[in-house]
């Protein structure tokens, strides 16, 4: 079986979920949806042994052959390792939405159709190898993540977190589209491995820095990185499941995914090793800081999902220093971003189910009216406490082990030579360190406020107990993990995260059994990560005692100085600033279309004439002027005036006619009898109609035209006159090429059998042009019938009447 | 002589111009008439004003004028007449309903947005 289609299977049985919701309701629907994640974890898990070898897995099938446009699924550590995080997380999210959904209230045949999509598109982003199926998956997470968070649509929050996150994601998932163009231009192909073989050649394309920082682009706005975090706090108005699933383990990791995929690529050049380490380390500080801030339990965890995803995209940053660094620690820092990340997914996974589980036994998620917990809840007590500890990054649970390794590596980068690293690098632990700090209080401000702190029970909008087992079996799975990864982490390791670090650093390690990193609890009293840590604790405990005294002064931050501000305002200036402007320009008065029009048609014409030197005057091959086409002109310049400066409508229009007489006798001059005729007919034609609707049409009439209407009409009228001018003397001066005339002229008689050589270019040589002239007379005088005669009644009738 | 069409021509589209930025309705069709005649004359003056004879077969004739520029301006002077036409019926029809023919006032409005 080829493991690409393995992919689709979410959203093939996405297409049954409906049905099965809508003619089973006994059982709910959520148990059917449970198989799909379970089996497709168990496929996954069967990989491990193939990906300890350091084998990887490859299928695909063609999408678009001849663009060179396929379903690619490439299978290595890092692919492994995600898509048993999707499909585990997923299974585990399911189990818990189950119990958590009400079958009756909720339209849960939406909700697993969007969470199955979910599933496959987080699948295709992580194993896809071609870079356009990868933009295709890596939308559809961006829609099926839109939808998931406006899944209460009538509530106004959740459809501005939908739109919110669907409009910075998808900024992002364009930016990164222009990097993969520009990317695959350069290598030549569409495939990242392909791209990774011909890095040199990538690497010297004139657009790599600008590749880079689109691809940045969308790796930062997707991992809710400084400053495009601002969607995910917003995010929170999705279901709980939805935030345990996408906002915390599986699709704002797709940013770090994307990073980790293309740091074999990119990580050669300072750029990004500066923008990636510097940025999510930027992050990690604003996340934690801001986390105290928050007093609802769900925004508390999206601040610190985005911290910690910085601390995860820093070791990221720094596993990419390797490359120009042989310290063994750079090599750790590799190890330990893949190795928290597997630990981040368990704990935060956890803990939004707790927060999920509060809000649905106390009615509410606001920590200030929730406390004393403890007593009455006391199994989801010890999940949250596990769960934060890990997050705080105490032993004896994962996070303190990762915690050790990032502040080992941020020790490090003072040490690293390159781009200048020395000289700023002592800011990187320090910034580390206090970010630790502040990820230690909100840890226990979290599981503290909620469960420890006294408070009024008897207040809450429910009355609390603890929720059915169903509910709890999710998040104890994951804390269950969260212990065992600390007591056992080499073999996780060996398992799942030395093949992802090999896929990860391919310039250290050709197969997996080469990384020889072991992961230690103690490293001895001279270590000085311990002692970090052991700060840590101390200042942390110490601050968080004192937390009622300082976390009000977080409110002197002005409210319009934020980033959710500065979102809003360009989104309102998008809405009403465009209008305005549209309205600036888009008068409604045809004067002003008119005037945009003629304006631009004699200045282009006239930069594009002088600016290629395309202006000649030759008199070589012109005509003498007789006397009598000087008198013509005279008159046709007297009746243009005339009908200029008329005062009535009727000496205007005779005047119209005079100017045609006077065209018609410069036809005659000019040897064109044909001509002459027509002209004459049609003039006293037009004159004859114009005096027939002489009565009914309205009084000459300036409307209030002021002055400098007039002068601004004179002077683009000038512009446009003489712009003409000079293009008729500037093409007539440089003929290239001999008119075809001869051909008529020579075979009219033999081939035609006719005399008169524009009557029979008319119907004969050009007879279609005839023919659809025919066409034209015959529509306006339908036109001229219908407008007079045809009134409609009713709905359809004028409005104005 | 092309030199004096050429400036005619300039002539009549800047007249044609200046009346097609009018606000009267009026005004902007006979700015369209003698734009149709500014045009007519520059098709002719492109072709080249040469020419001994109109372009019909006669005995000892040689030099015509050039006949496929006078065939081009005939199809536009029948094209140009039932615009025209039209645009006169559909001003008539305006007036009638509208009782204005000031472009400014036919604007629409901000309900239609």
């Amino acid at each position: 079986m080829d493991y690409v289609f393995f992919i689709f299977v979410p959203m093939i049985a996405a297409l049954f979920v409906p049905l099965l919701f809508r003619l089973v309701k006994r059982i709910h629907t959520g148990w059917f949806v449970l198989a799909v994640p379970f089996v497709l974890f168990i496929i996954y898990a069967m990989l491990i042994p193939t990906s300890m070898e350091g084998f990887v897995i490859e299928s695909s099938f063609s999408w678009i052959p001849s663009l060179g446009i396929e379903f690619y699924s490439y299978i290595d550590g890092l692919s492994l390792l995600f898509s048993l995080l999707i499909t585990g997380i997923g299974s585990l999210v399911v189990l818990y939405s189950i119990y958590y959904l009400d079958q009756s209230k909720e339209k849960l045949g939406h909700f697993y159709v969007y969470l199955l999509l979910f599933m496959s598109a987080m699948l295709g982003v992580v194993q896809s190898d071609n870079v356009i199926s990868l933009y295709l998956f890596w939308e559809l997470t961006s829609i099926s993540s839109f939808l998931l968070i406006g899944y209460w649509y009538t509530k106004d929050a959740s459809r501005f977190g939908a739109l919110k996150s669907m409009m910075i994601t998808v900024f992002g998932g364009l930016m990164m589209l222009g990097g993969f163009a520009i990317l695959s231009l350069a290598a030549g192909s569409y495939s990242i491995r392909e791209m990774i073989a011909n890095s040199s050649q990538v690497a010297d394309h004139p657009l790599f820095i600008l590749a880079l920082l689109l691809i940045l682009l969308g790796a930062f706005t997707k991992s809710a990185q400084f400053p495009f975090y601002i969607w995910l706090p917003d995010a929170m108005e999705a279901p709980t499941p939805v935030s345990a699933y996408l906002h915390s383990a599986t699709m704002v990791k797709a940013g770090l995914y994307l990073v980790a995929r293309f740091t074999p690529l990119f990580a050669t050049s300072s750029v990004w090793i500066w923008i990636v380490t510097g940025i999510g380390l930027f992050t990690l500080f604003w996340g934690s800081f801001f986390a105290v801030k928050q007093t609802d339990l769900k925004a508390i965890l999206a601040f610190s999902t985005v911290s910690q995803l910085g601390l995860i995209m820093s070791l990221l940053g720094a596993s990419g220093m390797s490359v120009h660094s042989a310290e063994p620690i750079f090599a750790i820092a590799g190890f330990a971003a893949i190795f928290h990340l597997l630990n981040h997914a368990t704990f935060k996974g956890s803990l939004f189910m707790i927060a999920g589980i509060v809000d649905h036994e106390a009615g509410t998620r606001d920590i200030r009216k929730l406390g004393g917990l403890m007593s009455i809840m006391p199994i989801t007590f010890t999940v949250a406490a596990i769960g934060s500890f890990s997050m705080a990054g105490l032993p004896p649970f994962n996070g303190f082990l990762s915690k050790e390794m990032f502040l080992d590596a941020m020790l490090a980068i003072r040490h690293f030579e390159l781009f200048q690293f020395d000289t700023w690098g002592i800011l990187f632990p320090v910034i580390a360190w206090v970010a630790s700090v502040f990820t230690f209080i909100y840890s226990f401000y979290f599981v503290f406020y909620t469960f420890v702190k006294k408070g009024d029970v008897e207040q809450l909008p429910a009355s609390p107990k603890e929720p059915p087992f169903g509910m709890l079996i999710s998040p104890i799975i994951l804390a269950a993990f969260v212990v065992v990864i600390f007591f056992i982490p080499n073999k996780f390791s060996d398992w799942i995260i030395k093949p992802a670090v090999a896929a990860l650093q391919p310039h250290l390690y050709a197969v997996p059994q080469d990384v020889t990193i072991k992961i230690q609890a103690w490293h001895g009293f001279d270590a000085p990560a311990l002692w970090l840590t052991v700060g840590v604790v101390v200042i942390g405990f110490l601050m968080y005692k004192t937390l009622d005294k300082w976390q009000p002064y977080y409110g002197i931050q002005p409210s319009y100085l934020s980033l959710n501000r500065f979102y809003d305002a360009m989104m309102n200036f998008s809405e009403v600033g465009m209008n305005k402007i549209s309205r600036a320009y888009m008068t409604g008065v045809t004067r002003t279309y008119f005037l945009y029009i003629f304006a631009s048609f004699s200045i282009i014409t006239l930069i594009a004439v002088f600016a290629k030197s395309a202006f000649a005057f030759d008199l070589s091959s012109v005509t003498p002027v007789s006397i009598f086409a000087i008198l013509n002109a005279m008159i046709l310049l007297l009746a243009i005036s005339f009908v200029l400066l008329a005062k009535s409508r009727i000496a205007a229009f005779i005047a119209l006619g005079a100017s045609g007489y006077s065209i018609a006798l410069f036809f005659v001059m000019f040897k064109a009898p044909d001509l002459a005729l027509t002209q004459l007919v049609i003039e006293t034609v037009s004159v004859a109609l114009f005096l027939l609707a002489f009565q009914r049409l309205p009084q000459m009439n300036t409307h209030g035209e002021t002055k400098q209407n007039k002068i601004v009409n004179g002077i683009i009228a000038a512009g446009v006159g003489i712009t003409i001018t000079l293009v008729a003397l500037a093409s007539h001066s440089t003929k290239l090429i001999p008119s075809i005339s001869q051909y008529y002229k020579d075979t009219v008689d033999t081939l035609a059998g006719g005399g008169n050589i524009v009557n029979v270019i008319l119907v004969d040589y050009r007879g279609f042009d005839t023919l659809f002239e025919i066409a034209v007379l015959s529509i306006a005088a339908i036109g001229v019938f219908t407008m007079i005669r045809l009134r409609l009644k009713g709905d359809h009738a004028d409005e104005n009447k | 002589m092309e030199l004096l069409t050429a400036i005619l021509v300039g002539v009549l589209f800047t007249a044609a111009v200046y009346l097609i930025l009018s606000r009267s309705l009026l005004k902007i069709i006979l700015g369209t008439g003698l734009l149709s005649h500014g045009a007519h004359l520059l098709i002719l003056t492109m072709g080249g004003l040469g020419g001994e004879s109109p372009p019909v077969i006669a005995d000892g004739v040689t030099d015509f004028a050039d006949p496929l520029p006078q065939a081009l301006i005939l199809t536009a002077i029948v094209i140009s007449f039932g615009v025209t036409a039209f645009m006169l019926v559909l001003s008539y029809r305006l007036y009638a309903v509208h009782k204005t023919d000031n472009m400014n006032a036919l604007r629409g409005n901000d309900e239609h947005d």
